[in-house]
């Protein structure tokens, strides 16, 4: 008999946390089909961040580190410097990566450090129950903003794809969705170019993937799927916002 | 082997070099840049990692990232950096990863000033950041002390899986002595736990998160387990003409220099005063004051500070002996005032 579909040999076969219809499993998924497909388990190392995905060292089969908050891309840093020749990712959520490891974000892609930052926007923090981030939408309700962000009083969501792509060190951003079949497709391309662009030491890389958080958005999964459609989409469109060709 | 005039931060850099260390991670601040500095100029030709990072912070993390490695690596700085620190330093002790930490000290709070002092002691000794845990916390006195200090904070810290702290007033860290040159390490230890890829082995996590209840508390245990071995162990102090003194003077690091004159003095007056100059700060080698108080009848702690190091004293003592002190912030006290506070505790007491 043909085996057509099986788990991914960079997954471990721990049961995960994650709330029905969130993205965070299925992204996993596509970071470590990747992985099998390049065959890079066994030099690729991991860092997880504070937020609904702290656990993620016990889902990918590979070494994995658990960040301190929002500073996954400095420990990155320190390790692909030591040890150039592994695969680095990171994975952070928008709490993490856009607020309070902003500095370290923006200063790893300044720096053009040759690492991969799977960075998983689902506006808001997920974990601690649904508090306001700086990718929350206007007028999007919060338990820190629970009349709705208004521009004047908590400003702007931040568009890190494009805030990233205009630094020199970034070889490849992309922001993509995972609300469809087609977009999670796109998704798993660009993660592999990422870590594609990572091989050939052309610097930074990064995938924003807008994901669902059916629990903290108050919806069914399905609904919150169409969330992303309607409401995220047009204010972080997706593509490459940054491809830099090999010299 | 040669004699070199080196500063204090330069020597303390070479002997981190000469010890293996092949990663630094810093961020300037007076007085200890020039350790980054010479960081700067060396990792790029000896196949090391330089980083001049872009806060304290990620300084620090990359510290952490570094050490999972298994690789020799340390950051430098100075007390408001330091502060910066205390969320990495927390991490690096749950996480058990060996790496070098040095506080070239200044005076705070706030932003302080640049003078040497002696105020961080709580901070380094009684942990600094959240939790429970404590660093190793060595105190060089001159140049050759920066460097051997640093090759011997490796060690402590590869054999423990700790990180061990440096702490060098400013001072130290910029005056000039002659050194001798020491011998790079060779022989170093086999770090299974390290992250580097699962080539051959099951994948490696470095992780400081522990949700059970059970597991907390166990994971609390095992570090204090670990803290009493080398509570055992690694406890350092010298001593001087303390056999028979009455007033028995506390000081470490260059403090401890500079008491020792007015010591000597003090015994040429016919007092009978001694030295105590901890090595360790932490763990505090509490035995060797004990020690010191068999004739005492009081101690004098002498510290670049408002007064930290002298609850130790106190602690250590447990109440047997009387403890003074004596200290100044933004002046570094000479000589001459130690000797004046020793004859003025003498007369009192009628020794």
């Amino acid at each position: 008999m043909k085996k057509v579909f099986q788990k991914p040999e960079s997954l471990t076969d721990a049961k995960n946390h994650y709330c029905p219809g969130c993205s965070h499993g299925l992204i996993h998924r596509l970071i470590a089909e990747c992985m099998d497909e390049m065959n890079i388990r066994e030099k690729t190392i991991g860092i997880c961040p504070v937020g609904c995905s702290v656990l993620a060292y016990d889902y990918f089969n590979c070494d994995m580190l658990e960040a301190a908050h929002g500073r996954a891309p400095a420990i990155a840093t320190a390790i692909k410097r030591l040890l150039p020749d592994r695969f680095l990712f990171t994975y952070q959520g928008d709490g993490d990566l856009a607020s309070i490891g902003m500095a370290e974000i923006v200063h790893a892609s300044a720096r053009g450090e040759k690492i991969t930052v799977i960075f998983v926007n689902n506006t808001l923090y997920g974990m601690t129950g649904g508090q306001m981030a700086p990718t929350t939408l206007l007028g999007q309700v919060t338990t820190t903003s629970p009349y709705g962000r208004k521009a004047e009083n908590e400003g702007y969501p931040m568009k890190m794809a494009e805030l990233l792509s205009s630094n020199e060190g970034s070889a490849y951003i992309c922001r993509t969705a995972v609300n469809n079949p087609a977009n999670i497709n796109r998704t798993k391309r660009a993660i592999k170019k990422a870590f594609q662009v990572q091989e050939k030491g052309l610097g930074f890389s990064m995938v924003e993937i807008l994901s669902a958080c059916p629990t903290n958005w108050g919806l069914n999964p399905l609904d919150a799927m169409k969330w992303i459609e309607d409401n995220m989409v047009p204010y972080y469109p997706l593509g490459e916002f940054k491809v830099k060709e090999e010299q | 082997m040669e004699r070199v005039l080196m500063k204090g931060n330069e020597a303390l850099a070479e002997g981190a070099i000469l010890a293996g260390c092949r990663g630094f991670f810093g961020y300037p601040i007076t007085p200890s840049s020039e350790i980054a500095e010479y960081m700067a100029r060396k990792m790029p030709k000896i196949g090391g990692v330089f980083v001049q990072a872009e806060s304290e912070l990620a300084a620090i993390n990359m510290v952490y990232g570094g050490a999972s490695t298994g690789a020799r690596v340390m950051t430098a700085s100075s007390s408001p950096g330091l502060s910066l620190k205390q969320e990495g330093i927390s991490f690096i002790s749950e996480a058990e990863l060996p790496c070098l930490i040095v506080n070239v000290s200044r005076g705070g709070p706030g932003l302080g000033g640049i003078q040497p002092a002696q105020s961080d002691y709580f901070q380094a000794t009684r942990g600094g950041g959240h939790g429970d845990y404590h660093t190793i916390v060595l105190a060089p006195s001159g140049s050759q002390e920066m460097m051997d200090f640093a090759m011997e904070a490796f060690e402590l810290a590869d054999k423990y899986r700790i990180p061990v702290m440096i702490m060098a007033e400013g001072t130290l860290g910029n005056i000039m002595e002659p050194i001798l040159m020491r011998e790079p390490v060779t022989k170093f230890s086999e770090k299974p736990w390290a992250t580097t890829g699962c080539r051959g082995r099951k994948p490696n996590i470095v992780n400081t998160l522990h949700l059970g209840n059970e597991e907390l508390e166990s994971r609390n245990h095992q570090l204090f387990n670990k803290y009493q071995i080398i509570k055992e162990n690694e406890k350092r102090a010298d001593a001087f003409l303390v056999e028979d003194a009455e007033i028995v003077v506390v000081a470490f690091g260059i403090m401890s220099r500079i008491v020792k004159k007015a010591v000597i003095e003090a015994r040429k007056k016919g007092v009978k005063a001694g030295l105590v100059r901890p090595v360790t700060l932490w763990p505090f080698p509490d035995e060797h004051i004990r020690t010191a108080a068999k004739n005492a009848r009081l101690f004098l702690s002498v510290e670049i500070s408002m007064g930290q190091m002298i609850q130790d004293i106190q602690l250590a003592l447990a109440g047997r002996v009387p403890v003074e002190f004596y200290g100044r912030i933004g002046f570094t006290p000479n000589p001459e005032e130690i000797l004046q506070e020793i004859m003025r505790l003498a007369e009192r007491e009628g020794l």
